[in-house]
């Protein structure tokens, strides 16, 4: 099931399977780990349209709500 | 190979700047969070009886850059003989992207296998001979915290190589992933009480009362700290010992003398008034030493400890939503808690930012509302006095100017705020020698940056004063500082010395016998008038004149505004 990052549950794992940006988003991305095929997991999200902390890599990244909107996920069930 | 120039690059928040200290000796600020260093710092070292020049480049994560930080870093890779590329050896596949890019730079490159010490407890193996074959450049495991590694390093400089490869970007992830699989072991890690608090940090709830915690600890420790350095050190010292001294010499030297006048002051109802008497070894001395200090070190070392653990950036998420309605995103709290200390490290720090609407919003509500410590320091003490109501009534003013001006600019200013992306690095454990060095870096800086400056201003204003300027210029001003704030003009000085010193600057307003109400209003119109010229010239250097010249405006009409409505109110 394709889902936008900011639907995603707590604690729910899936592949990056697109991001829907410029190329500026895609290379700031790029550089935080998060790319298309990766295994990202949700670790929290933040008040009202705060950011989106993930995991890539056993590294944390706050992902600001609007740039989480554009990354989509694949995640099973 | 001649080596002049050898440059440490690598992503932010690996450790360049602590491997950069042990490299050259050089003392530079290291902490736990992306984007420390955003000037460049340089420093001699010796291999074989060569002393090259070594520079910390900040940090960047490729070589297109997307900040001016990383512009920087980009720059100056053309200048380098060798690359140190310094690699966060808990993090290898995203580090290696830069080392990649930097190969196919064709720049010699020798790889710095940091944060070693960290692999083993995080579970992580890496074949160190392996990854120096398939990258075809020596690797040397290293860690610039306990100094692992380091000769090693040193020794083996001159085996850095380059090489001739190109690669497209998806080829330098398909590459990435062939190395890390092939070198890369990653076994389970027992979770550590750290790992626990890093959970706690960014989970509901908990992140508000560890956030919490940590805002009103602060608080609690800076003043306790501070209060206490003053009531059982300073002021006996002060009082018991130097007072004593300075009225021999008072004596010695006759009221009337000139020396006197410079010296000592003028002394009020006969004796000398450390806060007022404007002498050089009376308030030159006891403002910065005996008021500023006690709390510039307790703020300075709880700074340290929170920048060293690896805070800042947890509770720059915690504030991204709020920051958004001031048109900033929450990694502008780093600046502001810096600034917090003094803003010139604070508008330095700008430079994370990566737009231009959010320098300027941010370089504007740091001049305007971000009271620096030596100033707080003084606050706390002159408007304490009066209870501790018109002590918060202070900041608690000072915070809504900052919220009324960000709201207002977010509109007003084209363009929207950017959003947050940021590396979460893991909590470290503060070890007791770098804070202790950072502190003492902080102390150094205070007392050879600011006691001459104190001097400065208290003699400018003795000068201004026996000239007769002061009286022209409290003529000037007259209409503004008493017609519209409430003030006396003789507040003219204190504005004035508030250009080089605002802690100076607030301790005059305790000789102007100033109601509550006006203390307050006094003590605001100097926080937010202008920020004291090594701020100013600063934000010049990173603004440019166009838009300094708008913050000036801005700054001008703040203070105009809020003074009279601060006289109206009180």
């Amino acid at each position: 099931m394709l889902i936008k990052l900011t639907q995603m549950r707590p604690g729910q794992a899936g592949l990056v399977a697109d991001i829907r940006g410029g190329r500026g988003i895609n290379t700031r991305l790029e550089n935080m780990g998060i790319r298309r095929g990766r295994r990202i997991l949700k670790v929290s999200s933040y008040f009202g349209l705060g950011p989106q902390m993930v995991e890539v890599d056993k590294m944390r990244v706050a992902i600001g709500f609007g740039m989480a909107e554009r990354i989509f996920v694949e995640v099973s069930g | 190979m001649t080596l002049k120039k050898i440059l440490l690059m690598g992503n932010p928040n690996v450790g360049k700047s602590a491997l950069f200290s042990r490299l050259t000796g050089a003392k530079v600020m290291i902490s736990n969070y992306p984007g420390c260093t955003v000037e460049f710092s340089q420093g001699e070292m010796k291999v074989d009886g060569e002393r090259p020049v070594v520079i910390d480049v900040p940090g960047t994560y490729s070589l297109a850059p997307t900040c001016k930080a990383e512009e920087v870093a980009v720059k100056m890779l053309g200048e380098g003989d060798v690359v140190i590329n310094v690699v966060d050896a808990t993090n290898l596949e995203r580090n290696l992207c830069l080392t990649l890019q930097l190969l196919d730079s064709g720049k010699p490159v020798i790889v710095a296998l940091n944060m070693w010490d960290d692999t083993k407890h995080r579970g992580i193996y890496i074949d160190t001979k392996k990854l120096e074959e398939l990258l075809g450049v020596p690797v040397v495991p290293t860690s610039g915290l306990s100094g692992t590694g380091v000769k090693e390093l040193i020794q083996r400089i001159h085996e850095a190589k380059a090489q001739q490869t190109r690669h497209t970007q998806d080829e330098i992830w398909e590459k990435i992933g062939k190395i890390t699989a092939n070198v890369q072991k990653l076994t389970h890690r027992h979770h550590t009480l750290l790992d626990r608090l890093e959970d706690w940090s960014v989970y509901p709830f908990s992140r508000w009362i560890i956030a919490a915690a940590v805002v009103i600890g602060s608080f609690w420790f800076i003043r306790f700290a501070g209060e206490g350095m003053i009531s059982l050190v300073f002021d006996p010292l002060f009082e018991g010992v130097w007072l004593p001294l300075m009225e021999k010499l008072s004596i010695f030297l006759g009221a009337n003398s000139v020396l006197h006048q410079i010296l000592i002051g003028t002394l009020e109802n006969g004796s000398i008034d450390f806060g007022n008497s404007l002498g050089l070894l009376t308030t030159g001395l006891y403002v910065p030493i005996a008021m500023v200090f006690p709390y510039v070190f307790s703020f300075y070392f709880l700074l340290g400890l929170l920048e060293d653990l690896g805070y800042l950036p947890r509770l720059a998420v915690l504030a991204d939503n709020f920051m958004h309605r001031l048109g900033l995103h929450g990694y502008a709290v780093i600046p502001f808690m810096l600034g917090l200390g003094c803003n010139v490290p604070g508008a330095l720090a700008l430079r994370i930012l990566e737009e231009r609407r959010e320098k300027f919003i941010a370089a504007t509500l740091m001049a305007v509302s971000v009271p620096c410590m030596a100033q707080t320091a003084v606050i706390i003490g002159l408007v304490g006095q009066r209870g501790m109501t018109y002590l918060l009534l202070v900041f608690l003013i000072l915070f809504t100017i900052m919220m009324i001006e960000g709201v207002i600019l977010n509109a007003a200013v084209k363009g929207e705020s950017p959003e947050i992306l940021l590396e979460i690095p893991p909590y470290r454990m503060p070890r007791f020698g770098t804070t202790v060095k950072k502190l003492w870096m902080r102390m150094s800086a205070f007392f050879t940056e600011a006691l001459p400056i104190v001097f400065l201003g208290i003699f400018i204003v003795n000068l201004l004063h026996s000239l007769k300027v002061l009286d022209v210029l409290g003529l000037i001003f007259r209409p503004v500082i008493t017609g519209l704030w409430g003030l006396p003009a003789e507040m003219v000085p204190a504005l004035l010395v508030g250009l080089l010193r605002k802690d100076v600057a607030v301790g005059m307003l305790g000789g102007l016998g100033l109601d509550n109400g006006q203390l307050v209003t006094g003590a605001v119109i100097l926080a937010i008038y202008f920020p004291c010229l090594a701020t100013f010239f600063v934000l010049y250097r990173e603004m440019g004149k166009a838009d300094m010249l708008k913050i000036t405006l801005i700054m001008i009409a703040t203070v105009t505004a809020v003074g009279t409505l601060l006289n109206m109110l009180f």
